[in-house]
This record gives structure tokens, sequence and C-alpha cells, in this order.
């Protein structure tokens, strides 16, 4: 791979989350650059999603602050956030199962159409061009996501593995420049493990959009991350490279556990 | 034959105006998954608002052109829920995101006592008319193939069409605009909605707005036809079975299930009242409601729930 890694584009600086005596996530801090693949991994409860839910603005961090493109906020709402060019896949999907996997990806465009509801819902001159200039983007996300053949399908009917990927096509649509993914490869099988990762790659590579991603299964990430961070109890124990964080003694310690 | 007829068409009529209001649950409930206890009152408020708008205007703004006159004070009427609805965002919903859904029905159920006692002090508390023009007079139909034809209320008939229009003109708005999408959006997943940049607190002010204006349109038809007056805020009550028949997250189970009951209260009270003394409209469809709760808790058309264990 010949990408480019840029400037730190996503800063966070002394992240602490308290849900009352519980300590979810004590002083992190840590950085994206622009364009790589950052995976946040540790074991079960090890707080990932909660970080991740910080950055995304569904928890407000009781201490600390995020940076993102030099705009520095404590809390944010997620649809701000989503407006800031930060997007998500769930980890329990989070689809909206109604609706035909189309649609689903369509909503992802959302934010950025303009024209009148009127226009809209009675199909008139820019409305109907609008509609089909975001139509044409969304196809191109779903032939890239191979999923051509249930563009009408409703989501709720498709086998998990695909239902992933309608979630990260939602997200894609939003054209974000970073991507927050809450373990992409949960529940899947190792075909389908291979298919995700190849997206991923390709999202990084083709579109250039950052990646942060959460996932306890370390093998798969060691493979597709340029840095990787790993948590523990809510405490950082490691950050580097696939290669540092493997031979990290603290890091082989919590997840083998210590010879007592 | 002509009588069963007829007697199907007034319950099909009268069930169009129970979709109505069962549709304003439905709509704030996908949304927001909050159990409107206020429907009611706001049929109440919007009617009353609309009923004094259309003495006021004529009056005091001098337009005598009867159309006009009625649509200023539609149209008045609901920026009025507009306001409504903006309020009740911003004062109660905003402060109670994320908490439990009893919490929201008792914050729902002091909104019902408050827009009573509002409405009444702000537009009077006297028995008021709206008179849209709803033609009166009966209508004959199919005289050729009975005897004696089938009668049929024109103003049921008006009453009606409008209802579907509107209908028509709600699944327009869901289907087709950006806007639509996101109620639908939100409907579906709060969490996910909002990671794609669709902030709530602007869709509950658009979802309980188009509540309003529903409520106003069920307003007006019932007010033109049995007057504005305090025991139309009870409307709600008459429409609750229609949601447990229709289930509380489908638009489509609304309408038929407000058509099931329509039908079957009339049709019960006709052919199996004198057998049990009559009165059966009254309680017919709080006993089919309860048949379903036993049989199918989630309606017709709800979605089914499945909890993992």
């Amino acid at each position: 791979m010949s990408k480019q890694i840029g400037d730190v584009i996503l800063d966070v600086k002394n992240i602490s989350l308290r849900f009352g005596g519980v300590k979810a996530l004590t002083d992190i801090s840590f950085n994206v650059r622009e364009h790589e693949v950052r995976a946040i991994i540790g074991p079960n409860g090890a707080g990932k999603s909660s970080m991740l839910n910080c950055i995304n603005g569904v928890y407000t961090p009781t201490e600390g602050s995020i940076t993102f493109r030099g705009h520095t906020f404590g809390h944010m709402d997620s649809h701000q956030v989503a407006r800031m060019g930060i997007a998500r896949t769930f980890q329990n999907l989070a689809l909206f199962k109604g609706m035909s996997v189309l649609d689903n990806i369509m909503t992802g465009r959302n934010l950025r159409m303009k024209s009148n509801l009127f226009l809209q819902a009675l199909r008139l001159g820019p409305a109907e061009r609008e509609e089909i200039e975001h139509r044409e983007k969304v196809e191109q996300i779903i032939d890239f996501l191979e999923i051509q053949a249930y563009r009408k399908t409703p989501v709720g009917q498709l086998p998990y593995g695909l239902q992933k990927r309608v979630d990260l096509g939602r997200a894609l649509a939003l054209e974000p420049q970073v991507l927050l993914m809450d373990e992409p490869m949960a529940g899947m099988n190792v075909e389908e493990k291979q298919d995700m990762c190849r997206f991923i790659l390709d999202v990084n590579d083709e579109f250039g959009t950052t990646i942060v991603l959460i996932e306890h299964d370390m093998g798969v990430v060691m493979d597709i991350s340029d840095r990787v961070v790993v948590l523990d109890y809510g405490k950082k124990i490691g950050d580097g490279s696939p290669d540092e964080v493997r031979n990290n003694e603290e890091v082989i310690r919590a997840y083998l556990g210590t010879s007592h | 034959m002509g009588f069963f007829l007829e007697t199907l068409f007034g319950g099909l009529m009268a069930g169009m105006l129970y979709s109505l209001v069962a549709l304003g649950f439905v709509l704030i409930f996908k949304a927001s998954g909050v159990f409107n206890f206020a429907q009611g009152a706001m049929v109440l408020f919007s009617a009353l608002a609309m009923a004094r708008f259309g003495e006021w205007i004529p009056q005091y703004l001098g337009v005598s052109n009867f159309v006009l006159s009625n649509l200023l004070a539609f149209g008045l009427a609901a920026v009025v829920m507009f306001l409504v609805a903006w309020t009740v965002e911003f004062l109660v919903l905003r402060h109670l995101v994320n908490q439990e859904a009893t919490t929201l029905l008792m914050a729902t159920l002091g909104i019902t006592y408050f827009l009573d006692g509002l409405g009444q002090s702000i537009f009077g508390s006297d028995i008021y008319k709206i008179d849209v023009g709803m033609p009166k007079e009966p209508l004959m139909l199919l005289e050729s193939v009975f005897d004696g034809g089938i009668l049929i209320n024109q103003e049921d008939l008006v009453a009606a069409v409008i209802a579907a229009a509107l209908v028509a003109l709600l699944s327009l708005f869901f289907q087709k605009t950006t806007t639509g999408r996101a109620l639908r959006a939100v409907a579906d997943d709060h969490q996910a909605a909002q990671s794609i940049g669709i902030p709530l607190n602007r869709i509950w002010v658009i979802v309980w707005c188009v509540a309003g204006v529903v409520a106003l349109v069920a307003g007006m038809i019932w007010g033109s036809k049995l007057g504005v007056q305090f025991s139309l805020s009870t409307v709600a009550m008459r429409a609750l079975p229609v949601v447990i028949l229709g289930g509380l997250t489908s638009v489509p189970g609304a309408i038929v299930g407000g058509l099931i009951i329509g039908v079957g209260e009339k049709l019960s009270e006709v052919f199996l009242g004198p057998y049990v003394g009559g009165g059966i409209e009254i309680w017919f469809a709080y006993v089919l409601a309860l048949g379903f709760l036993l049989v199918r808790p989630q309606g017709l058309f709800g979605e089914k729930i499945i909890d993992r264990v």
C-alpha cells in the first residue's frame, strides 16, 4: 500500500468517563492521523465502545477534550458530529429495519439534500435532479459493497453479514472524513470477516477515509491497522504499530492473564 | 340488504374519523416512543381554535368571504398547533430524553390537562360551532338496485374523503421527501438516525406539528358535525381501542383498525343490539381491543415484540 499518512486529524486528550462510581475510561489520550487505519483493541469491558461513543457524541466525557480538524469540543450531539464529517457503524446492527437497502443508504445523504419539501413530494424540477444526483452516489456505494442484488430488499430480511455491509454503506453515504467502526467483524464467520477486511481496506484506500475501528479479536486487527491503541479496564496500556503492540508485556498480560 | 349496506357505510365513515385520531397517536409513538395521551386534548384545542378564529375573523378583520375566512381560520389554527408542538418539545420532551416510557406518558397526561385548561381559558368554554360548509342533506344511492335505495349522510361522505386525502398526503410526505425519510429513520432507530446527522429535537417538533394538523382536521370534522365542546377531548378514549387493534407502530394499522371498529360498532349495535338490550356501541370497541390484547398484543400490523432472554 502506498498511501500517504497525513497530519493529526482527530486528537483525543485526557478523556475520562465515569458513570456514578464506575470508571469506564481513565485519562485516555491518543491521536488519529489522516488516511490511517487506527484500531482500538482490548478485552471485553475495556472501555472500547465507551471511547467510540465519546468521539461520536453519544456520551459526554467527564473530563478531557476531543479535537477534530482544529475544532475542540467537550460535548457535542451525535447529529452535530455527523455534520462535521464523522460517521459511524454499530456493533449491534442499528439499521432502519422497515426500509429497503436503497432507502437505508439514502438516509445517509439526507444531510446533503437541500431542496424544498413540496418540490420533493411532487418530484418537481430541482428536487428530481437532486434526488437523481444522490441516487448515483448511492448506487456507487451499492456497487462498491457488492450488494446490487439486494437493492430493494427490506434490510430486516438480509443475512447478518450483508446487514453489516448496509450499515457500512449508510455511513459511507455521508462521505465522512473519519469513519468510526464498532466491532465490524463481531459475530461473522471467517469468509464474512475476510470480506469486511477487504471493504475496510478499500474504503481507506479508494476514498481516503480515515478509519478508527474497535475489535477484540486481535488477529484480524493486526493485519489491517497502521497503529493500535490497547485499552484494559478503562486505561491505555499500549499504543503503537501492530508489531510494537504485539510485543508489549502489558498487552500480553492483559490478553493472556498473569500467572499467579 | 339495503339496510345492511347503509349500516356498513355509516360504520366505515365513523371509522375513518377514529382512524384520524388514532393516526395522531401512531405518528408520535413511532417517532419518539411516546404514547401521547394528549392527542385528544390536541383535538379539542385545535377545534376550539378553529371555531373561535372562524368567528373572530369575519368579526374583527371584516373578511366576509366564506371560503377565505375559513381558510384563514384553518391556517391560524394550524399555526397555533405548530406553536403547541414547539412549546411541548422545548419545555417538556427535550428534558425527558432517554427517560422511562412511563415518565413520558405521565408528562403527556400533564400536557392533556394543561391543554384542556388553556384551550378553555383562551377560547372560552361554551359550545361553539364550526361551519365549513359541509353539506347536510342525506343522499340517496342505488335506488334502482334496492327497494328504497341506500341513505347516505353527505357530511359523512365529505368527511371520509377529506380524511382519505389527508392519509394520502401523509404517505406521500413519508415516502417521498427527505424529511419523511428522516422521520422513518428516527422511528426505526434513534441512535442510528443521530449518527447520520438527523437532529432528534427537530424531528420531534415536526412530528408533533404533523400530529397537531391531523388533530386539527379531526377536530374540524367532528366539530362541524357535533359542535365543539369539552367532550371532544374524550375522543382520544374512543380511538384507544383502534391503536390496540391496529398496532401502535403502524400507519395502515391505524386506518384499518379505525374502519374495523367503526363498522363493528355499527353492525353489532344494529344486528346484535336487540338481543342484549342495545348499548353495544359504547363498549364494543373496548371488548374487541381486549380480545386482541389476549390473542395478538402487538395488534394487527404492529411489530412483533421479541425479547432476547
